[in-house]
C-alpha cells in the first residue's frame, strides 16, 4: 500500500543529481496526503457527526416508563441492527448445516426454508441487520437481509407469507384477527420495543431505574432509561434504553453484563421513519415457479411450533414447559429456575451417552455441593446447573450465586 | 534529462491545453488500439461466454421440471433463474465480479503503460506534445471505458441469453414485493453501472503498478495476484477490521439494488471506497510516471 516503497533511487542519473531524486520524492505527498485525508475523515466524520447530546426537558423515571406504555406507535419504518453475544460456543456452520439437515429431511412432509420458526432464530446469534416496517395491526412485515437475499416475513390481513429469496421459497399461512396477537406474541423478539417490554416486566423493588441524560439514535432526539439490578449475584450489569421524546417508542436496547465486556444484546434501530409505509410493502403474490408451503391450521395444531422441536425457536422452553415442577428460587434479578428432568440422572454418562456424554461435560464445570455433584454450563448471561440427579438450576446469575441458590433449594 | 524531458512536457501541454478536442482525440487512438488487440477481444469473448455457460447450465439442471438452486446454494439469485431470464444479468455479474472480470480489468490495467515500455513505443507516444500527466490520464481514461464494455458485455450478453432460453416478465425483488419488466430493466441497467464503478479501484492498481515496470507481463501477473491477494485477506475472518478497507469487500453489494426500497449503505461505501483507491493510486501512479526515466 504505501508507495514510497516503490521509489526507486538508484539510477546513475540521479546521484548526479540528487535534487532530481528529492522531486520525485516529494510527488509522492500526493498519494500519501490523500491517504491522511481519507483516514482523518473516516476516524473524524462520526466524531464531528455525533454532536453532544440533545438537551430535553427534564423527565423522571416513573414518567419515562408510563410513556413507553402509553406509546402506540402503529405506522413506522426503518432499519434495526441487532447484535447478540451469548458467548455460546460458535457452531457456525455447524448449526446451519443441522438445520439445513433437518430441513432437507423434512422436506417431503412441507418443510420449508421460507418457515419463520426456523429463520428467526438465527437472530440469537451475530449481527444481523432487519428491516421493519408497520401499518396499524394488520399490516406488518419484517426482513432479515442476507447477502443479496432477504428473508421477509410479511403480514397483511388474514395472511402471513415468509418469503425466502435465496431459495425462491414462500411459506403461506392463514390468521384469524383473535390469532394475530397469539402469533406475534409467538415470535422472537425482534425489535428494541420487544426487548424494552420484556426488561420492564422485570422491574420490581430489587431495581434501581434511573434517567440517565440523553442519546441521538437513528438521528432522533431519545432519553436513556438505565435499568440496573440492585442485588450482587445476577449477570446483568445493566440495561440501557432509549426512548424517542415524542412518541415513546424505545430505539435502542442495549444489555451489558455485569462480568464487562461487549453488550450481549444490543438492538437499535440505525434508521426510523414514523410515516405511512408504501402500501405495495405488504402486497405479496408468490413469484411464479416459487415453491408454496401452505402451514394450515390443523398442521399447526399437532405439528406447529411445538412439534418440530428441533427447529422450533427455543427447543429448551418447550422443554421446560412439560416438566412439571417448575419452581423459582430466590426473587428480582436473582431467581433462579429449578426443575427435575425426571430421568432421575442428570447428563448422560460416559457409558449411556457415549462421545456426546463426554463431549457435554467438557463444555461445563465440575462443581460440588449439598445438591452433590452437577455440572455448571456457562453463557455470558445465563448459567445452568445440571445435578447428577437430573435436577436442573437456570438462572442470570454467577455461577456462585447459582450453587448457592441450588444449595439452599435443596 | 528527465527533468529537461518533464520540462518540456509541461511546457508542451500549457500550450494545447485550449484544444480539448485534441485530448478527445488521443482518448479515441487510445481506444482503438485496446480494442483492435486480440487480447482484449479474447478477454471480452471469454467474459460473454460465462453468462452462456450459467444459462444452459441452469436449462438442462431443471429441463426435467425440477425446480434449480435446491436450497439456495450457488451464486446469488441463481434459483430464479428459471422463472424470469432477467435474472441471469444479475447472476451472471455476480458470477463473474469476484474474479473474471476484475482480471481482465488488471491485465488491461496492467498492460497500459507497462506494456507500451516494454514494446519500446512509450518514448515515441512522449515524443508527442501531450505530456505525462494527460498520457497517464488517457490511459486511465482508456481502462474505465474497458470496465464499462466488459461489464455491459456481461449485461448484454446474459440477457440474450436469458431471453432465448427463459421466460421474461415482471418480476419480484428480493424483498418480496412485484416490479414491471421495464422497471427490472432499469435497475438491471443501474446494476451494470454500479459493477462497472466497482472495478476502478482495481484499474487504478492496476495502472499504478504498470507504470512501476517495463514488464507488460510483470504488471499484469503482479495486478492479478494482489487481486487474489487482497479476495483472500478478505475471506479471513481475524481481519476483519481491515476489510472494510479492501476493495473488493463491498463488490456484492450492487444485489442491495434489488432490495425494495434500495439499500444505499453499502453501495455508497463501495463507491466511496473505489474513488478513494482511484485517488489514491492514481496520483501514486501519476507521481512515479511523471519523474520515470523513460529508456525504452
Amino acid at each position: 500500500m504505501a508507495p514510497n516503497e516503490t521509489d526507486d533511487t538508484t539510477t546513475a542519473g540521479e546521484v548526479e543529481e540528487p535534487r532530481a531524486g528529492r522531486r520525485r520524492a516529494a510527488r509522492y505527498i500526493v498519494p500519501v496526503t490523500v491517504m491522511g485525508v481519507a483516514a482523518a475523515t473516516i476516524g473524524l466524520v462520526p466524531a464531528l457527526a455525533d454532536s453532544g447530546d440533545p438537551d430535553l426537558p427534564d423527565i423522571t423515571a416513573a414518567q419515562l416508563i408510563e410513556k413507553i406504555a402509553q406509546s402506540d406507535v402503529e405506522r413506522l419504518s426503518g432499519t434495526v441492527k441487532i447484535t447478540t453475544d451469548l458467548g455460546l460456543p460458535d457452531l457456525g456452520g455447524l448449526e446451519s448445516g443441522l438445520l439445513s439437515g433437518a430441513a432437507g429431511g423434512e422436506d417431503g412432509e412441507g418443510g420449508s426454508s421460507a418457515d419463520p420458526s426456523g429463520r428467526l432464530t438465527e437472530l440469537a446469534s451475530g449481527t444481523h441487520t432487519l428491516r421493519v416496517a408497520a401499518d396499524g395491526p394488520d399490516r406488518q412485515k419484517l426482513s432479515l437481509l442476507e447477502n443479496a437475499a432477504e428473508y421477509s416475513l410479511i403480514h397483511n390481513g388474514k395472511d402471513v407469507w415468509g418469503y425466502d429469496s435465496a431459495s425462491n421459497e414462500v411459506y403461506h399461512a392463514t390468521v384469524d384477527e383473535a390469532d394475530t396477537k397469539e402469533r406475534s406474541a409467538q415470535r422472537p423478539p425482534a425489535t428494541p420495543k420487544d426487548f424494552a417490554e420484556e426488561a420492564l416486566k422485570a422491574v420490581d423493588d430489587t431495581t434501581s431505574v434511573k434517567v440517565d441524560g440523553t442519546a441521538q439514535v437513528a438521528g432522533r432526539d431519545a432519553y436513556r432509561l438505565v435499568v440496573e439490578p440492585k442485588q450482587s449475584g445476577s449477570t446483568v450489569g445493566a440495561i440501557s434504553i432509549a426512548v424517542d421524546h415524542e412518541t415513546g417508542m424505545p430505539l435502542k436496547f442495549t444489555l451489558t453484563p455485569a462480568g464487562g465486556g461487549a453488550a450481549v444484546v444490543d438492538v437499535g434501530f440505525t434508521k426510523v421513519s414514523f410515516d405511512r409505509p408504501d402500501a405495495s410493502t405488504f402486497r405479496f403474490t408468490p413469484p411464479k415457479g416459487a415453491k408454496v408451503t401452505e402451514d394450515t391450521e390443523q398442521d399447526r395444531a399437532h405439528g406447529g411450533f411445538g412439534g418440530k422441536p428441533e427447529r422450533g425457536p427455543k427447543p429448551e422452553e418447550d422443554l421446560a414447559k412439560g416438566l412439571d415442577g417448575l419452581r423459582m428460587l430466590g426473587e428480582g434479578w436473582n431467581t433462579v429456575a429449578t426443575f427435575d428432568t425426571g430421568t432421575g440422572a442428570g447428563l448422560p454418562t460416559e457409558e449411556a451417552g457415549g462421545d456426546l456424554g463426554g463431549f457435554l461435560g467438557s463444555l461445563g464445570d465440575q462443581v460440588k455441593g449439598d445438591f452433590g455433584k452437577g455440572t455448571v454450563f456457562s453463557t455470558r448471561l445465563v448459567n445452568a446447573l445440571i445435578t447428577e440427579d437430573g435436577t436442573v438450576y437456570v438462572g442470570t446469575v454467577t455461577k456462585d450465586a447459582l450453587v448457592k441458590a441450588a444449595e439452599a433449594g435443596k | 534529462m528527465s527533468r529537461a524531458e518533464t520540462a518540456g512536457g509541461t511546457g508542451a501541454e500549457a500550450s494545447v491545453r485550449p484544444r480539448p478536442l485534441w485530448t478527445l482525440g488521443l482518448v479515441r487512438d487510445e481506444l482503438r488500439t485496446t480494442f483492435r488487440r486480440w487480447r482484449t477481444l479474447a478477454l471480452l469473448g471469454v467474459l460473454a461466454a460465462v453468462p452462456v455457460l450459467v444459462g444452459i447450465a441452469v436449462r438442462i439442471e431443471t429441463g426435467d421440471g425440477s425446480s434449480s438452486g435446491g436450497g439456495g446454494g450457488g451464486p446469488a439469485f441463481v434459483s430464479q433463474i428459471t422463472n424470469n431470464g432477467l435474472f441471469l444479468v444479475f447472476t451472471a455479474l455476480a458470477a463473474t465480479l469476484p474474479f473474471f472480470l476484475p482480471m481482465a480489468v488488471g491485465v488491461i490495467a496492467g498492460d497500459a503503460v507497462a506494456g507500451e515500455a516494454g514494446a519500446g513505443t512509450l518514448r515515441y507516444l512522449l515524443v508527442a506534445p501531450a505530456g505525462r500527466t494527460r498520457l497517464l490520464l488517457t490511459k486511465y481514461a482508456a481502462v474505465m471505458v474497458f470496465c464499462l464494455a466488459a461489464t455491459l458485455v456481461v449485461a448484454v450478453s446474459a440477457l440474450a441469453v436469458g431471453a432465448l432460453l427463459f421466460p421474461l416478465g415482471d418480476l419480484t425483488t428480493i424483498s418480496g414485493t412485484r416490479i414491471t419488466f421495464a422497471e427490472g430493466l432499469l435497475r438491471a441497467l443501474l446494476i451494470a453501472l454500479v459493477v462497472a464503478a466497482s472495478l476502478l479501484g482495481v484499474a487504478a492498481l492496476g495502472l499504478f503498478v504498470s507504470t512501476l515496470t517495463n514488464s507488460g507481463i510483470a504488471a499484469m501477473a503482479t495486478t492479478v495476484g494482489l487481486l487474489i491477494t487482497v479476495q483472500i485477506l478478505d475471506q479471513i475472518p481475524q481481519l476483519h477490521a481491515l476489510h472494510p478497507y479492501l476493495f473488493s469487500h463491498y463488490w456484492l453489494s450492487f444485489a442491495d439494488l434489488m432490495r425494495e426500497p434500495v439499500l444505499w449503505d453499502d453501495l455508497t461505501r463501495n463507491l466511496g471506497l473505489q474513488a478513494l483507491y482511484a485517488l489514491v493510486f492514481g496520483s501514486a501512479a501519476w507521481a512515479r510516471f511523471t519523474g520515470k526515466d523513460v529508456t525504452a
